[in-house]
């Protein structure tokens, strides 16, 4: 029966999308003001169902409905509570259907915080919106739907796949699915103002925040997807140019370019049809990222059993999105005029460096990720694309958005004088280059060009970002919170570079066979071998064997790694034994018995790994604080105040928004 | 600065910035780029000499063979049609890998007709094979007589 309910209010959210979809829109274009009114509660409602829906869902896996195929594929009784939860959105049904419900709290989101949004705008935004769910809905209905019963109900579900049976994993799809759907709102976004053929800097301030906090759950979603693959994979490794690890770093790019973009369009009304194509892509690649993961075109460690039915129904839907968009903006990309002039040496020239390099980073990434499937449809070979390929464009490339981020720092907006910048930089720029060449002397008595650079531009951006706050003069306590966002999240990506240049140059990993007793040396640090026992836990045996990590002949510490056996055709899962530290981690995993009592271990030294995650909390954190700026809300009164006088100066708002600024 | 130098300006260093990037992915695409072959291509010589690629076959039952001393392991690879190359490695092998059971592993081969993996790769779950290997195996080939590899 509560399946049976779940399945009907997912249809019932489905109709009203539908309603959503296309009455506000068709009234904001013929002047209903009824039909327009519908937008609100329409996405209140949609959100309602789906929540209904998902509750149902969630009630079949707690209660180990088998009779729901979803359920019996993916959970049994003997799982924890915690992983039943987290099993609903661990294969493609389920995922949908968070999808879904993720999209539809937006909408309701958007809804319920537009006080300051014109009824028209907003009754746009939630029809494009409305359209998006539709789509998603149709495709769970009439391909995946996560309802379907089985006749013969098994007496015992299958298992969640037992890498998916961890806490990182618990939380790491949801986040990423707030930041992947979350860019559906700067869409609709702009595909609202290209309707309404206006985009001024009130539009700017009304898409920002939530630009900001979609970001930054894609920055908390990567963040934690690099810590779950490092300690759960047992490959010790961060980061691995995985396609689906690219499918959302493609969108976390072009999202940071448009946090860029959009600032520049609010405060100086310029770039603005290429904000709009950012908001596109950013969407856009969401939705190729879903494509890549759900069709199973790619050989990856995240591609689930693969249904070409399923990658055709995205796949079109992704053509649609795109060539609808597009053609919108073809027609529409001449009334977005940019105003606001600037001079070559200007903040705004500094940002459309960001902007650039950034998006060639984009589409380096997506050609490194999409080219085996190229070589692919013309048959020349099953090919894969290295990670050297990807490290030899990214490096270089990141090395100049780095150098260009600390200056952009002390730029002025519209024009600026390089001898009045060079009279500000040179006290960072010289700090940056001593501590870049001096630290790695005194602490590892080293001198390597890769390190030097990495801390110089680590040390670049982060002296820049500090010293510009400072130099706004103002108390910590009045500083406006995105100005606090602004310096965090740049701090962050300095210590991310930190972090990934110390790993990369510095780690040593070595896989040994070692016997009881025997131990080996890495990294000054002693690894003893000194026991193996076996543990049945929850729904798995374990064998675990203890190292005895010791420095200089003091202990450091007791390391477990374990290799757990999940029984019934499941695949062992490897779960390591790490020593976290802020400077260095350790860490061992258990390979498989070789016999005597011997086994294979991977022992990796890992400097600084810590920093590259620390460094993506620090973003994501600074991304928050600068949507709560105070600003975004303000604001709205100052709209008001601008819809009221003749529509001449509606128009000129852009160029008094841009003076004022 | 007239805005239409301006504009010849930002157009040139958007040229830059391309032509930069187009030769830098040249470039690395060149030697990171690994092809998929069958033990029935490698024996046929359609892999030159040198290059790495990936070597992707079946595991044959009761071949793994492991070093009493260190973490050397060795096992046969073959393919539909029987064609077997050895593969030594002296990583651990990944949770998944097991006799009958498909994997890929990237290397050279080496003179002594022996594959030299640097990783062992078995991405599948306890049910599918990767699709790129079930294609590349599956592949219409004359059915080439059965043979043990030339190269042992």
């Amino acid at each position: 029966m509560i399946p049976e309910i779940g399945h009907f209010a997912l249809i019932l959210a489905l109709s009203i999308a539908i309603v959503q979809g296309v009455f506000p829109l068709l009234g904001s274009l013929i002047g209903r003001n009824n039909w327009v009114a519908i937008a609100k509660p329409a996405s209140f409602a949609q959100m309602f169902f789906l929540s209904v829906s998902f509750a149902c869902l969630l009630f079949a896996f707690l209660t180990n409905d088998f009779s729901v195929k979803y359920v019996a594929n993916n959970s049994n009784s003997q799982m924890p509570t915690i992983f039943r939860i987290s099993a609903l959105w661990g294969a493609h049904e389920g995922s949908l259907l968070l999808w879904a419900l993720t999209l539809g709290g937006w909408g309701a989101a958007v809804g319920y915080f537009s006080k300051g949004i014109p009824p028209i705008m907003l009754a746009r935004v939630l029809s494009v919106m409305g359209l998006i769910g539709v789509g998603f809905m149709l495709f769970m209905l009439l391909t995946s739907n996560p309802f379907e019963r089985l006749l013969q109900i098994p007496a015992e579900g299958r298992q969640l796949n037992p890498l998916l049976q961890d806490i990182g994993l618990a939380i790491h799809p949801p986040m990423l699915y707030m930041g992947y759907v979350g860019l559906s709102v700067a869409f609709s976004f702009a595909i609202a103002a290209m309707i309404g053929g206006k985009l001024d800097a009130a539009w700017a301030r009304w898409a920002r925040p939530w630009t900001n906090i979609a970001w930054m759950f894609l920055t908390f979603g990567i963040t934690l997807g690099s810590w779950w693959a490092y300690y759960e994979l047992g490959w010790g490794g961060w980061w691995f140019w995985d396609p689906v690890e690219n499918a959302s770093l493609m969108p976390w790019i072009v999202g940071t370019a448009l946090i860029h973009s959009l600032a520049v369009t609010e405060k100086r009304a310029s770039f603005k049809a290429w904000t709009i194509l950012l908001c596109i892509l950013g969407f856009s690649l969401s939705l190729l990222g879903t494509f890549l993961v759900r069709s199973g075109v790619l050989t990856s460690v995240h591609s689930f059993a693969s249904d070409p039915e399923r990658g055709l129904f995205i796949l079109i839907f992704l053509l649609v999105v795109i060539g609808s968009s597009l053609t919108l903006f073809a027609f529409r990309a001449h009334k977005f005029r940019s105003v606001g002039i600037f001079s070559l040496v200007s903040r705004e020239s500094g940002l459309l460096v960001n902007n650039v390099i950034l998006i060639i980073m984009t589409a380096t990434v997506l050609l490194g990720t999409l080219y085996p499937l190229i070589i692919d449809a013309f048959g020349s070979g099953k090919i894969s694309v290295g990670p050297p390929y990807f490290n030899y464009v990214t490096v270089p490339l990141g090395t100049l958005l780095l150098i260009t981020m600390g200056f952009g720092f002390f730029i002025r907006w519209k024009k600026d004088q390089p001898s009045r910048i060079l009279k500000k930089i040179w006290i960072p720029l010289t700090v940056s280059l001593v501590a870049a060449f001096v630290l790695p002397l005194i602490l590892i008595s080293d001198f390597n060009v890769k390190t030097t650079l990495g801390l110089f531009l680590g040390s670049w951006v982060t002296l820049g970002a500090l010293m510009w706050v400072v130099s706004l003069g103002r108390s910590p306590f009045k500083l406006p919170l995105s100005s606090w966002g602004s310096v965090i999240a740049h701090i962050g990506m300095a210590m991310t570079v930190i972090g990934i240049t110390l790993v990369s140059i510095y780690d040593t990993e070595k896989d040994v066979r070692l016997e009881i007793g025997q131990s080996y040396d890495l990294a000054g640090y002693n690894f003893a071998f000194t026991n193996i026992e076996s543990l049945k836990v929850d729904n798995y045996i374990a064998s675990r064997a203890t190292l005895d990590v010791t420095q200089e002949g003091k202990l450091v510490n007791k390391m477990y790694p374990e290799k757990r056996d999940y029984g019934r055709d499941q695949m062992p899962m490897t779960e390591a034994g790490i020593d976290a530290g802020f400077t260095r981690d350790l860490f061992a995993a258990l390979g498989e018995p070789l016999g005597n009592n011997a086994w294979s271990f991977r022992i990796y030294h890992k400097p600084f790994v810590r920093w590259i995650w620390l460094g993506g909390v620090l973003m994501g954190l600074g991304g928050m604080l600068a949507a709560f700026d105070k600003r975004y809300r303000r604001t709205r009164k100052v709209i008001v105040k601008q819809t009221l006088p003749s529509s001449e100066l509606k128009n000129s708002s852009d160029q008094v928004s841009g003076a004022t600024a | 600065m007239k805005p239409r130098t301006k504009r010849l300006f930002f157009v040139l260093l958007a040229l830059c910035c391309v032509g930069a990037a187009s030769a830098l992915i040249t470039k690395a695409m060149k030697g990171n780029l690994a092809y998929l072959h069958t033990p029935e291509q490698v024996l046929a010589g359609e892999v030159p000499e040198g290059q790495v690629f990936r070597l992707g076959g079946l595991v044959k039952e009761g071949s793994l063979e492991r070093s009493k001393t260190d973490l050397e392991a060795r096992f046969i690879v073959r393919d539909n049609r029987n064609n077997e190359i050895t593969v030594v490695t002296n990583k651990i092998l990944p949770d998944l890998f097991a006799e009958g059971k498909s994997q890929v592993s990237r290397g050279k081969m080496a003179k002594d007709g022996l594959f030299y993996a640097e990783e062992v790769l078995a991405k599948h779950d306890a049910e599918y094979m990767p699709k790129e290997l079930s294609d590349t195996l599956n592949k219409e080939h004359a059915p080439a007589p059965a043979k043990k590899g030339t190269y042992q």
